[in-house]
């Protein structure tokens, strides 16, 4: 590895010298000539345990002795694997409180496997030879005979399929060869089923009771407090529903108690219930759920891309890469006092998409 | 690199022995060759001639990692269950007991805790393919920056640069497969991403996920495409990748005794089947010790993937962040009209990301192209000694570096106290100006690093011993290079730029040049010009300076 490259400030100043005299002595002709001529490989160096014989043997020592290691290190995996349960913690300094199991058994193997390698590396540096070699390369193109030879062949083959002169046959086995991966193309049609319109509804619609994320109980406006933020679901959608993940990728509400006066949007507050406002929860950008929550501010800030919404001004985007404001959910309060929705959101929830319009 | 030869096909220990009958293993070889043909394979590679250079083992990096994965994920596949039917835990991890999670998600717990060594697996295989991207990145940039992507390499290139895309993509589709919170969301991402495609996008989405996301199919789909499509294809690409370095024979930089017509080093048997077998086992022994002391993707902590769910600071695996930069950083434009939304703000950087990595993958046609070269090239560059192409690398490297930036902006802005906001728009002036910045700094670096070299040779190099001259004039040794070591500093070829030639021919007449023309001339001065290189120092410039030196 060392003999390969030749860092030029490594060279010793007296080898440099000797070159030097050398080259105005005997192949002076060479170097007159010029002076960056390749001088050819350098002479091989003998390391230590090529001339040292107890060199060599302590090199072999370590060989086996890595190579022994490597045994006794498969030994304690399979002794960890046995003997540690499954569930235990171990304290380890600096790691701190970890599976001892897989402590145990990633250092054993890792260190089997190591012991191998680094006994294979030493035995190839310190024993095998280190003489460098030689190859010729040889130009990848062929030779022009060959060449030559193969393009007569294939012109004698062309012309044998008669492919160029009967042009009804090339033709067709051209429309055959074209059409039929169509059938694979068909197949994939049933991946799923078309979009139609159901990225624009989502489950709620006129009289669905906010329900409470974290305690599943309606909510009633004196729920939500100034300052608070409230995740929310549509009634009847349950976790244990088939449908849910995809539900509620659409449904999920956010909702917050702003002080009436603070609210900028005309619309906004015409749709919310004594200040209190409900808004997708899906970002408008790529669809993360946004849920990080500025009081003072009244921004909401997706954690994902960061892209910011003022909820006191019809959620409209302040900052970040999301393209349009979130949509807000018309609600009220019905006879009983509980929240409710007056409808569905009036434009498609999440990420922009070709036909939202 | 051993893995790809045939048959252990000498037999071990034939001399030394009895000749009368042939040993067992000459006899295997024989029975195997009168079939396989092996002694003619092994005549050609058994003591194939490979260079050495340190740079040279992070390509075995790439291929022993992709082992390392390959041999994780079959164990992996025993015990997980690529479904989506939610389920309730009754698992061995007691702060997830009860909860509704998918079977892929509660398969992975089940790994990770109820397998004995199943997590160990599970973050060998994680951190492997880490570890795998990562060195196919610098791996990249080493066949870059010593233009060893030339003639007759440029196809393996792109077979490499494939591989480095699918790699990204095999590395998105398997983290997604736990169905997590976190990939989860990065799955969320990627349908964003994909319903902003204008006019199929809706239904690109549908088609991929079985109708509305998340649906119940993705986990199930993802596994296909994770475990049998791309790592198929990718099998078969460092199949390829490995045949074309054996047939082409590695290149070596410069050196005594080294020319485009040689390779000079050691041979496969023994030293190379030793070093790089061994090699194999330091890698995988790393990454297993890596596993046991570093937790990876800790999904318990996270939790299964709920749609309304998210937590801060969510981040994709590395090699996926230059993405996530671009997807941050845009405004977000949104066009509105007869009725349909052109979402640009989430297509222009999913244009982007192609982009990107395209503009290296087709760099070596470029400069092809502007060299009009048609030779092979065994012989690496230095960086220094082609200041353009090393100046556009770095300038690549600092845009995907820019763009980690601003993937990361979140864990900037707390880590270093700073405004998100401000990241945000630094990233987004960076990404015009930080390439061009790095261009130039680059090119200057490399041309003073050619003025030293050509100093050294014609000067010698400086010894550190101040001389005393008689009159009391201070004077530095300089000690003159050996052979060896001119020779080294003086192999390289400098193009010279291409004219276009008189646009006028004698008679007057003048001769149309067409714009591509005008380009490549244009370009190649850029190369090659005055300002693209410093002369290499000639035999005449030395031997006058020489000749009239004499300082020692």
């Amino acid at each position: 590895m060392s003999s390969q490259d030749i860092p030029e400030e490594n060279l010793p100043a007296e080898r440099a010298a000797d070159e030097h005299a050398h080259a105005h002595g005997d192949v002076s002709v060479a170097h007159e000539k010029d002076p960056f001529a390749d001088p050819g490989l350098p002479p091989h160096e003998h390391r230590i345990q090529d001339i040292d014989e107890r060199a060599a043997k302590r090199s072999e020592r370590t060989v086996a002795l890595l190579f022994t290691l490597s045994m006794l290190s498969t030994v304690g995996f399979i002794a960890s694997f046995v003997t540690i349960p499954a569930d235990r913690i171990v304290y380890i300094f600096p790691l701190g409180h970890i599976s001892g199991l897989n402590f145990a058994l990633g250092m054993t193997l890792g260190l089997a496997l190591f012991c191998i390698g680094a006994g294979a590396v030493h035995w190839a540096r310190t024993l095998m030879s280190d003489e460098e070699m030689t190859d010729e390369r040889h130009a990848i193109a062929a030779e022009p005979e060959v060449k030559a030879k193969v393009l007569a062949d294939f012109k004698q083959g062309a012309k044998e399929s008669a492919l160029g002169r009967r042009k009804l046959i090339r033709n067709t086995m051209f429309g055959a060869l074209t059409l039929f991966p169509l059938s694979g193309i068909v197949l994939l049609r049933d991946l799923g089923p078309l979009p139609e319109d159901k990225l624009r509804h989502t489950l709620w619609s006129k009289g669905k009771l906010l329900v409470n994320m974290n305690t599943n109980e309606p909510l009633r406006p004196s729920d939500v407090a100034v300052g608070s933020l409230t995740f929310a679901k549509p009634e009847g959608l349950e976790e244990e529903d088939h449908e849910f993940q995809t539900e509620i990728a659409k449904a999920a509400l956010m909702i917050v108690r702003l002080q009436p006066e603070n609210i900028k949007d005309k619309r906004e507050l015409e749709w919310s219930h004594e200040g209190i406002v409900a808004y997708s929860k899906i970002c408008t950008h790529v669809g993360c759920p946004i849920s990080l929550y500025e009081q003072q501010t009244h921004h909401v800030l997706c954690p994902c891309h960061q892209s910011t919404f003022d909820l006191a001004d019809g959620a409209r985007v302040i900052f970040g890469p999301a393209g349009h404001a979130l949509p807000q959910l018309r609600i009220g309060v019905n006879d009983e006092g509980y929240l409710e929705a007056h409808g569905d959101f009036e434009e498609p929830v999440g990420p922009s998409f070709w036909e939202r319009g | 690199m051993s893995t790809t030869t045939t048959p252990n096909p000498s037999g071990a220990g034939a001399p030394g022995r009895s000749r009368e009958k042939a040993p067992a293993g000459e006899k295997i070889a024989d029975w195997a060759d009168g079939r396989l043909g092996i002694y003619s394979l092994a005549k050609a590679n058994m003591r194939k001639i490979f260079p050495d250079h340190w740079s040279f083992m992070l390509g075995e990096i790439c291929l022993y990692s992709f082992l390392i994965i390959i041999l994780t994920g079959v164990y992996l596949t025993l015990f997980f269950h690529p479904s989506m039917n939610e389920i309730e835990y009754h698992g061995s991890y007691v702060p997830l007991q009860g909860q509704l999670m998918s079977e892929a998600f509660a398969s992975t717990l089940d790994i990770s805790f109820d397998v004995r060594g199943g997590l160990l697996i599970r973050q060998i295989h994680h951190w492997a393919a880490l570890v795998f991207l990562a060195a196919m990145f610098v791996h990249m940039m080493r066949v870059f920056f010593t233009g060893a992507f030339r003639k007759p390499r440029e196809v393996n290139w792109l077979f490499g640069f494939l591989l480095f895309v699918l790699g990204m993509f095999t590395g998105f589709t398997g983290y997604s497969l736990p169905d997590d919170l976190l990939s989860g969301t990065g799955v969320r991402f990627m349908e964003g991403a994909v319903l902003a495609v204008p006019v199929v996008g809706t239904y690109l989405s549908f088609f991929l996920f079985g109708g509305e996301f998340p649906g119940g199919d993705f986990v199930a789909r993802f596994y296909s495409v994770h475990i049998l499509l791309l790592p198929g294809i990718m099998l078969g690409l460092v199949v390829a990748h490995l045949i074309l370095v054996f047939y082409h024979k590695h290149t070596q930089f410069a050196g005594p005794g080294k020319t485009n017509n040689n390779v000079v080093g050691m041979p496969l048997l023994p030293v190379y089947m030793a070093k790089a077998g061994g090699f194999f086992f330091l890698v995988f022994g790393f990454i297993a010790v890596l596993a046991a002391v570093a937790s990876i993707n800790p999904i318990w902590a996270l939790g299964p993937y709920r749609p309304d769910q998210v937590s801060t600071g969510a981040q994709p695996d590395w090699y996926m962040g230059f993405s996530e930069g671009l997807i941050r950083v845009m405004p977000g434009w949104e066009i509105n009209f007869w009725g349909h939304t052109l979402a640009l703000g989430v297509f222009i950087p999913l244009m982007i990301f192609p982009l990107v990595l395209v503009a290296i993958a087709v760099y070596p046609f470029i400069e092809a192209w502007v060299t009009g070269d048609q030779r092979e090239h065994h012989i690496l560059d230095r960086p220094r000694n082609a200041p353009t192409r090393t100046g556009f690398g770095v300038a690549w490297i600092t845009l995907y570096m820019v763009l980690l930036v601003g993937g990361g902006n979140d864990l900037w802005a707390t880590h270093f106290h700073l405004s998100i906001n401000t990241i945000t728009w630094f990233v987004r002036v960076a990404f015009f100006v930080a390439p061009v910045l790095a261009f130039i700094v680059t090119k200057r670096i490399c041309l003073g690093l050619q003025r030293r070299d050509k100093d050294k040779v014609l000067h010698g190099r400086e010894s550190g011993i101040i001389k005393r001259l008689p009159h009391g004039e201070f004077v530095e040794v300089h000690e003159p290079l050996s052979q060896e070591a001119m020779h080294t500093l003086t192999a390289h070829e400098q193009y010279q730029p291409a004219e276009i030639g008189p646009t006028v021919d004698e008679n007057g007449v003048e001769r149309k040049v067409k714009g591509p023309q005008k380009l490549r001339a244009k370009l190649s001065t850029a190369y090659y010009g005055e300002d693209g290189q410093i002369p290499k120092p000639t035999a005449e410039e030395y031997k006058e300076i020489t000749s009239g030196h004499g300082h020692h």
